[in-house]
């Protein structure tokens, strides 16, 4: 999957959980960027992106995913 | 908007709730505010967060309040003063597999171990619902446990003592007796909910060792759909009338076109029976109290054959009204509603024509429509969105249909007579109007809970604030039962009372639609009054707040004679009554001894 393609879903994932149009990922985007993207949401954000794109993340990915680019790589190698 | 009714859509309840719940806020909706204390044994941020949607979408904007994780049993047993100033409307114990894993027997121990250890286990619960009934007074709502993940035992698990399968539905049995012993405590069920989603599905070892949700997490809006029902139905947000569709609804095939021998109903093909299924179910409904009403596009002829058909369940008499014309569906719900004196959002439409239900969906607000796209499927449809959950079941309940049948009987004899005082003496009508007594609590608190129209106040009651207004000395607290030549209407008035030295405040005056226009109201007034007399009070305070829907009682205490003695802006008025010079307002209804 290209990765302009995977950018734009997740982003719009990103605006649909945070209910926030104005949200903008890049790669370098992390949870401090995103004021309500605390431990809770995380895992609600998690589950959406999941079902966006049909890949179901291992516990370890979770836990070692550091920003948005790693979400994207595991994403892109999957897809 | 996104529909939040079953079958789900996931992503709008889950992954996109912060929308969802914008627009509910946003639809221009009234709701009611009620407190909802959650104490979890798992993470609870899912659960309430889709609480919250449900019960929005069902006129309820909750407030939570949530303990921290697996902390119920510290926060239910300890002195807890958030809690206490928080003052829950409601207590929910969010409790499952994940909270006795630990505690399950296994194959060293005796069975009076087994049988102690069942015992215990039961007492630490029973305990905590115990002392929280105690200080917040309060219903409390309770999860069972669903079966365990895996069989040591296999098959054998459900019948050996030693066997996690059998101990569980033990322990489920002992929360039942109590659910059953003790009112205003009620069993969410869990283990229904998760055989339904499926075990294999709901147990999530990632969601539990990651994030300590004690099921996954697309089983959450299961767990919560089930849980918002008992809450929605406690606060008198329960539906009352199921309109049903005929053709391709009740049967299968088109009476019009095939004729009565023509539809398929009946054990002759599969077709057939899925509707005769769906007859049974619906049946099912009307005898515990829910009303049916037909609301199809046919000659009225057609329908009635088509309800005789021989393989069928339901009969034309099982329905209160029966709406068989080519008038739009909207208009003919509209004027059933009207006929039965209820709000139309106390009606669930049927139908499984798309293009009805969006037009009914278009013009009438608060109606629920539940997709009926497949007759294999109708049954769980309407049975999944749980719109009659049966929270308190009273004799009344089992009344129903036969009181508002009652009602069309006694319309038609009153077109007989000209003077409308003859017509109410010759009903020969007698009321029971006493202090509430416990077998009739139930049926009152309903009652404080579902009364929209002739109600002064519109103050809602739990079971315990019943009990307490009942027994604290501080209330006169009055039931009325009405029965006349037709039959028994059962409880159809309540009035509450507070007192203040000389003055008796109304808190509450209520009375079932059912029962208007009969001179119930004068009945009730004349024993208040005689009871205020009995206390030394001298001055009946009357209040009215008005809403949307109780505009018929807007000058109730003025026909009593009060005197307005204040009005604000927003049309609150305050009345007052010299009892002094009080005549008897009631002269066709004899009152309990003149029996």
């Amino acid at each position: 999957m290209a990765q302009q393609n995977i950018n734009e879903r997740l982003n719009e994932v990103f605006r649909n959980v945070f209910d926030d149009d104005d949200i903008e990922v890049t790669r370098e985007t992390t949870a401090d960027d995103i004021e309500d993207w605390d431990s809770l949401e995380h895992i609600r954000l998690i589950g959406a992106v999941e079902r966006e794109f049909g890949v179901k993340f291992s516990m370890k990915e979770v836990s070692a995913m550091k920003n948005v680019g790693e979400m994207m790589d595991i994403i892109a190698e999957r897809g | 908007m996104p529909r939040t009714d079953f079958p789900f859509d996931i992503a709008a309840l889950t992954d996109y709730r912060r929308r969802t719940r914008r627009e509910l806020l946003n639809d221009g909706s009234k709701r009611i505010k009620k407190k909802i204390a959650v104490l979890g044994g798992s993470t609870t941020n899912d659960v309430i967060k889709t609480l919250e949607i449900f019960l929005l979408a069902e006129g309820i904007e909750p407030e939570f309040y949530e303990s921290e994780y697996n902390r119920f049993w510290q926060d239910a047993m300890f002195e807890n003063e958030e809690l206490k100033s928080f003052a829950p409307d409601i207590i929910y114990i969010h409790t499952s597999y994940r909270n006795i894993y630990k505690f399950l027997p296994s194959a060293v121990n005796s069975e009076e171990e087994i049988d102690n250890m069942l015992k215990s286990r039961f007492e630490y619960f029973e305990k905590m619902w115990q002392r929280l009934s105690t200080v917040y007074n309060c219903p409390i709502i309770q999860n069972n446990f669903e079966l365990p993940p895996y069989r040591i035992f296999g098959n054998r698990d459900c019948f050996d003592i030693h066997g996690a399968v059998n101990y569980i539905g033990r322990l489920n049995a002992l929360f039942a007796d109590y659910a059953r012993n003790n009112q205003g405590f009620y069993i969410c069920d869990i283990n229904y909910v998760a055989a339904c989603f499926g075990l294999d599905k709901w147990f999530d070892e990632q969601a539990w060792c990651m994030y300590k949700y004690a099921f996954s997490l697309d089983a959450v809006p299961y767990v919560s759909f089930n849980l918002s029902h008992i809450i929605k139905s406690i606060f008198g947000k329960n539906k009352k009338v199921l309109a049903l569709d005929l053709d391709n609804t009740l049967w299968g095939g088109v009476v019009g076109d095939d004729g009565v021998e023509g539809i398929e109903i009946g054990e002759e093909t599969a077709n057939s029976e899925c509707f005769k299924g769906f007859q049974e179910y619906v049946k099912k409904q009307k005898d515990i109290g829910i009303m049916l009403t037909v609301a199809s596009k046919n000659d009225h002829e057609n329908a009635i054959a088509g309800l005789n058909h021989p393989e069928g369940v339901l009969r034309p008499d099982d329905f209160i009204v029966i709406k068989a014309n080519w008038e739009t569906k909207d208009r003919n719900l509209a004027a059933t509603a009207s006929e039965m004196d209820l709000g139309i959002d106390s009606f669930v439409f049927a139908d499984d024509n798309p293009t009805e239900r969006a037009l009914v969906e278009r013009s009438i607000n608060g109606i629920a429509i539940p997709k009926m796209d497949n007759p294999a499927e109708y049954i769980k449809t309407i049975d999944r969105n749980g719109y009659f959950e049966v929270t308190n079941f009273s004799a009344d309940d089992l009344k129903r249909n036969e009181m508002y049948k009652a009602n069309v009987a006694r319309s038609e004899m009153c077109a007989e007579f000209t003077d409308y005082n003859e017509y109410l003496l010759s009903l020969n009508m007698v009321a029971e109007i006493k202090e509430f007594s416990p077998v009739y609590i139930p049926r009152i608190t309903q009652l404080t809970n579902k009364s929209n129209q002739f109600n002064v106040t519109t103050k809602r009651y739990t079971q315990q604030e019943i009990e307490s207004a009942a027994t604290d000395g501080n209330h006169i607290t009055l039931y009325g039962k009405l029965s006349d030549t037709f039959g028994d209407n059962g409880v159809v008035s309540v009035v509450i009372g507070a007192i203040d030295g000389e003055v008796c405040n109304i808190d509450l005056w209520l009375m079932s639609c059912r029962v208007l226009k009969k001179n119930m109201e004068y009945a009730m007034l004349d024993t208040l009054v005689n009871e205020c007399k009995a206390r030394n009070i001298s001055i009946i305070k009357g209040y009215y707040f008005p809403t949307a829907k109780n505009n018929m009682v807007r000058n109730l205490f003025g026909d009593f004679g009060f005197d307005k003695i204040s009005e604000d802006e927003i049309g609150n008025t305050v009345w007052e009554l010299e009892l002094k010079n009080y005549n008897n307002k009631n002269n066709v209804i004899k009152i309990n001894s003149e029996v």
